[in-house]
């Protein structure tokens, strides 16, 4: 079988989602349902005080004992911050130690802060946190990362939320030569091909979340999403065809075809090629 | 009187109280929740133990949406 390994679990699905932007829990249910994921990122935040009697928790929705939950640290432009919430994280999910780390370096792009991603992640580790790293693609800092110890590296392929497809296939391509850790493309996915590509790039897995929630119908784009993802896969390991310009070798047998026009004939007969 | 800061909102209280009891003033009681004081982690099998005193800085947190 061809698995998602991260961290020495397997996976049947190499689609990762986000629980955020939907409009409610049950179309989150929903997506996530028709996605086949089985590794959703979420968010740590701060409970409502006061306000909370009756209010579903995300967690009822989408159980710990169905899914793995990915906890993330959005939000988070510090060292200290993020490695704050992935401890609470931690407490929160019974010592569950899978997570996402993010340090965000500028609040108009979302574009990671990499010296700040590179501290945390090393104290993470020390602390034995499984660490899948929201990345710069650049290469060396991938690197980097797998070299201390993170369990994935997840290069952007745009900016988060941009829907802006894979800017950059050719440094993706060099993160995923050079690494033995899986890697898989976080943000920037906008519609079905921007996965696919990325899976026929060699990419282990896709994480995403605004290219569903967002859709005009994200419990149809989730459903297309999975495809594209099992398709782009598939077409990696069966390796695509040579690229060029044209091709003198016709798809179809050159012999037996009826009313035989001769092209040499036809050729001597204009003259052109006498 | 004591007075914590719970997720940044300044609340009294008549005395110090435990973490169980702050819970059930909360009405977090069941919920799936994770709890830090003053930046450190307070784990769940020490709730009834842990004394939250005049000053202290609480953070309660639960998991949503995300990505």
């Amino acid at each position: 079988m061809d698995n998602l390994v991260i961290a020495g679990k397997t996976y049947t699905s190499r689609l990762l989602v986000g629980t955020g932007k939907y409009k409610d829990f049950s179309e989150t249910r929903a997506a996530v349902e028709a996605s086949g994921a089985e590794i959703i990122t979420v968010a740590i935040r701060r409970t409502n005080i006061g306000q909370n009697f009756n209010e579903p928790n995300l967690l009822e929705v989408l159980p710990p004992s169905q899914y793995t939950l990915l906890p993330n640290t959005a939000g988070c432009y510090t060292v200290e911050d993020a490695v704050r919430t992935l401890r609470l994280a931690r407490e929160l999910l019974d010592g569950h130690s899978l997570v996402k780390l993010e340090v965000l370096g500028d609040p108009k792009t979302l574009y990671p802060n990499m010296v700040e991603t590179l501290k945390a992640a090393e104290i993470l580790i020390k602390e034995d946190f499984q660490v899948m790293v929201y990345t710069s693609d650049d290469p060396i800092i991938a690197k980097q990362l797998e070299d201390m110890g993170c369990v994935a590296v997840m290069p952007l392929a745009s900016l988060i939320g941009s829907g802006m497809g894979i800017l950059n296939p050719w440094n993706l391509q060099i993160i995923i030569d050079n690494a033995k850790i899986p890697v898989l493309v976080d943000a920037g996915v906008g519609t079905a091909s921007d996965a696919t590509i990325a899976m026929e790039l060699g990419c282990d897995g896709v994480l995403m979340n605004t290219a569903i929630a967002a859709a005009r119908d994200p419990v149809l784009m989730a459903s297309a999403m999975r495809k594209a993802v099992e398709a782009g896969r598939e077409a990696y390991l069966a390796g695509r065809m040579a690229k060029k310009l044209y091709s003198a070798n016709p798809s179809s047998p050159t012999d037996g075809v009826i009313a035989r026009a001769d092209t040499t004939t036809k050729k001597s007969a204009t003259g052109k090629s006498a | 009187m004591i007075q914590l800061t719970i997720n940044g909102q300044p609340q009294q209280f008549e005395s110090p109280i435990n973490v169980t009891q702050l819970i059930d003033h909360l009405a977090l009681h069941g919920k799936r929740i994770a709890i830090e004081c003053n930046g450190e982690i307070i784990p769940r099998s020490q709730f009834s133990e842990q004394i939250l005193d005049h000053g202290d800085q609480l953070e309660v947190v639960v998991a949503v949406g995300g990505g």
